[in-house]
């Protein structure tokens, strides 16, 4: 079977983000795998132990995106592919990443595309299935269950807490939600061996993709962090006075009501 | 590791050598592959065990050895064993990396440590080649766990005075094994031991002796301070047959074994001590950082500044200093042959070359760690003194390391002793040196010190060589063999020793730096050396008067302490000021940083 995982290095879950000119600083910040990705990862390599077959897992990025690669490479992927923009693009959007992508795929034989459910970083959640609307393949998204029979495919997913079952076909494109799995720590045989696995770069022109092919779609007109929380308050005195100050205080300070 | 033959190091050297930057490893010359391997332990010590702390500080040993199976799956007992015997064969870095990030799990971490350092490595490095192959496979997975007896209930630091006695059988197969062998760390469930015992009195030997050999028996759990999450108990040999084969090297050698052994485990414990002590300026940013009093976080007091400052810039230092000696290990492996590394003796060899080193680091390491973790719970007000806190747990665990694999105050005084060794022995020129330095004091003239970045820290550095020089030699000169009845001094110069290695390992570190990225990049590291090395400076100059006032009187008295004047002339740094600047970086990321 040949899988591939679409992989997103995002900020490390502990960074503090800080807004400069209306963009997020990433100076020094530490990247991760997109944790939802590392679900996509781990269902790939368990496919892949059943099935057989060959995982590769393809970024659009950066040279930094190399070490989030050697990690997936080190957790148990064959190969690697980064598709570096640094030099290209300036703005991207998801139809950017989409179009690169759809280009990336145009000569591959597919038969599973596993993506996180959404990135942690801007939560669009629609990589996944627009690149699959482009190949013109089923996808289901947020799966917690994924067993392969044949060409049939037994999924559930999730669905705002409930379970749907879903019967659907390979090719196939998935995006995966916790639940589905436990992500596997990259072994230190893994991480030795990760040095020696293939890592393909490629930049748009290998895809025969022009800078404006990939212009995004979308504007981003402001980025700026939620204004910061203050400090609760204690009401005292007689409970129905304390009623009327509440009140009073969420018609005319907070403007609720 | 390059094809070319990597430059040796004296251990010790470090004293009359001047070194450059590029001479030493830093934690900025560590790899992708490094940082991944430190990574993969960070995650598995707070995914797997942090969530088990209670039950392993329950004694539920279960969980110890599950977790230790779960680790040897991960790769993380393996890095010190040959491939060649089922191990990863890493190098001496990546297990480093290992030992520091697992110092979290406390407790836990030190049934690692006794597992893959005393427990395994004998074999490793003095098994023979049946032995490794019979052994060292199920160790490196796992599958069998491993410990060191050595302690006994009347020898401790005197190692050699071990009571328990081994008697080879009349058949001659086998040895017959009595005795106590008290504070055995894993015993409740290792199934290999590595025990130390007199044959017919005298020869004092290693036996590999596995859990199941009739007559085998351990007592009950101590009730300890801390590490409760280790399992510790007296291992109980009555009339236990040991097979010949399983003397684990020389008949009446052992104490090759355990004194390589003892090297290893101190510098792995001091490499536990800069990972501890990193946790320490964590939870203590992170609570100061929340905890508010008089209506301001209580981390933005200039006096909780200072200590946050204070952790982190002797964490660096140690830091500098015991990857420094990693590092000579590594240069010092490079130059060996795949079969010499394959045999471990070669790698236990390159090893106690740096006995000095070793003990230092532990000792300073281990010290800073007690430290930042009586700070840290300072820091946390009577919340730290709550169990709920990881912060309480850290200050029992921590206390052990100071007495441990030779006790602080005897890695002090041996390092005076191997000094002199080493100088006798004609391989360090330490005499020649110091006599040379005492006619150069007396036409000593002021020097004008620049004002570039590390220029005072070299200078202060240069001259507090000087002074080890003046106060060992002088020391050496009035007491001569007596020296070691001198406690005292011995420990005085073995603290300006110490110094003398943190502080240039922390100069050499940041300038290293600087030399690949910058001044710019580098601001944290500069403050950490500047603080560092003017604090040590301070602390040298204190132990080599006291040193100075032990040995002599009259007008040679007079005469050596203004010569120590001489060389401790200098414009003092603000540390008040550039502690305040350290601090602010830390409170800011809430965790240490360089």
């Amino acid at each position: 079977m040949n899988i591939y995982v679409l992989m997103k290095k995002t900020f490390d879950t502990e960074e503090k983000i800080a807004v400069n000119n209306g963009k997020i600083e990433d100076d020094g910040a530490e990247f991760i795998i997109n944790p939802y990705d590392e679900y996509a990862m781990e269902e790939a390599i368990k496919q892949r132990e059943e099935h057989g077959g060959e995982v590769t897992v393809v970024t659009v990025g950066n040279e930094d995106s190399e070490k989030q690669l050697r990690t997936a490479l080190a957790m148990g992927a064959d190969k690697a592919v980064l598709i570096n923009i640094e030099e290209d693009v300036e703005e991207t959007d998801q139809f950017t990443t989409v179009k690169i992508l759809e280009a990336f795929f145009d000569d591959k034989d597919v038969d599973l595309i596993l993506a996180g459910n959404v990135a942690i970083d801007q939560a669009s959640g629609q990589v996944g299935p627009r690149l699959a609307e482009r190949l013109n393949i089923p996808y289901v998204t947020t799966i917690t269950d994924l067993q392969i029979k044949g060409e049939t495919v037994e999924i559930e997913r999730d669905v705002e807490g409930d379970i749907e079952k879903v019967e659907t076909t390979l090719p196939l494109l998935v995006t995966c939600q916790q639940g589905l799995n436990e992500p596997r720590y990259p072994s230190l045989p893994g991480i030795m061996k990760a040095k020696k696995k293939p890592l393909e770069e490629l930049e748009l022109d290998d895809l025969d993709l022009e800078e404006e092919d990939v212009e995004p779609k979308t504007k981003t007109i402001d980025v700026f962090l939620p204004p910061e929380k203050e400090a609760g308050r204690v009401l005292e005195g007689e409970l129905d006075d304390q009623v009327k100050e509440l009140v009073s205080l969420l018609n005319k300070e907070s403007k609720v009501i | 590791m390059d094809e070319t033959k990597e430059k040796f190091f004296k251990g010790g050297g470090f004293l009359i050598e001047d070194l450059q930057a590029e001479d030493v490893i830093t934690p900025e010359d560590f790899t992708d592959e490094h940082w991944m391997i430190a990574k993969t332990t960070e995650d598995f010590v707070i995914g797997e065990v942090l969530p088990k702390v209670d039950n392993l500080e329950n004694h539920e040993f279960d969980h110890s050895v599950k977790l230790l199976k779960q680790a040897g799956e991960l790769g993380l007992l393996g890095a010190d064993v040959p491939e060649e015997y089922g191990g990863l064969g890493l190098d001496k870095i990546s297990s480093s990396l290992i030992t520091e990030k697992l110092s979290r799990a406390g407790g836990f971490s030190v049934s690692h440590g006794a597992h893959v350092g005393i427990g395994s490595l004998p074999i490793v490095f003095f098994g023979n080649e049946a032995q490794k192959q019979k052994y060292l496979p199920q160790l490196a997975t796992g599958e069998k766990l491993a410990a060191y007896a050595l302690t006994e209930p009347g020898s401790g630091s005197d190692a050699l005075g071990a009571k328990t006695t081994a008697k080879l059988n009349e058949a001659g197969t086998h040895y017959i094994l009595n005795g106590e062998k008290q504070w055995i760390t894993n015993s409740a469930f290792a199934d290999v031991f590595v025990v130390y015992a007199k044959i017919d009195g005298d020869k004092f030997t290693a036996f590999i002796v596995e859990r199941d050999f009739p007559g085998l028996s351990t007592g009950p759990e101590e009730k300890k301070m801390g590490i409760k999450s280790s399992s510790t108990r007296t291992l109980i040999l009555e009339d236990v047959e040991v097979p010949v084969e399983n003397v684990l090297g020389e008949i009446g050698r052992g104490h090759v074994i355990a004194f390589n052994i003892l090297n290893v485990g101190r510098y792995k414990l001091a490499i536990g001590g800069v990972g501890g002590s990193k946790l320490g300026i964590e939870l203590a940013v992170k609570y100061t950082n929340q905890r508010r009093q008089f209506n301001t976080p209580i981390s933005s007091f200039s006096l909780t500044k200072e200590k946050l400052a204070t952790m982190a810039a002797n964490t660096y230092a140690n830091e500098s200093a015991v990857y420094r000696t990693v590092g000579l290990f590594e240069q010092s492996l490079g130059n060996l042959s795949q079969d010499a590394l394959n045999d471990g003796k070669e790698v236990a060899k390159v090893i106690a070359e740096y006995q000095i080193e070793c003990s230092l680091n532990k000792v300073f390491c281990t010290e800073l760690l007690d430290y930042v973790a009586d700070e840290a719970v300072q820091l946390h007000g009577g919340y730290g003194f709550m169990q709920e806190y990881e912060v309480e747990r850290m200050y029992r665990d921590s206390r052990i390391n100071r007495i441990f694999e030779g006790t602080n105050e005897i890695n002090r005084m041996l390092v005076p002793g191997s000094l002199l060794k080493k100088a006798m022995k004609g391989e360090l020129p330490l005499l020649q040196k110091a006599q040379s330095l005492q006619e150069e004091l007396m036409m000593m003239m002021p020097e004008e010190v620049g004002t570039e970045t590390l220029e005072q820290e070299k200078y202060l550095l240069k001259n507090a060589k000087k002074i080890g020089l003046v106060a060992a030699g002088l020391a050496a000169q009035k007491y001569g063999q007596k020296l070691e009845n001198e406690q005292e001094l011995l420990v005085n110069i073995a603290d300006i020793v110490g110094e003398i290695y943190n502080m240039e390992s922390a100069i050499l570190r940041t300038e290293k730096a600087i030399n690949k990225n910058g001044l710019e990049k580098n601001k944290q590291k500069i403050l950490y050396t500047e603080v560092y090395v003017q604090e040590a400076f301070n602390r040298v100059e204190a132990n080599a008067k006291e040193t100075l006032i032990a040995s002599e009187s009259g007008d040679t008295l007079r005469m050596m302490l203004s010569a120590l004047r001489k060389l401790t002339r200098h414009d003092p740094t603000n540390v008040i000021a550039k502690k305040r600047e350290i601090a602010a970086s830390i409170i800011e990321e809430e965790k240490y940083i360089v």
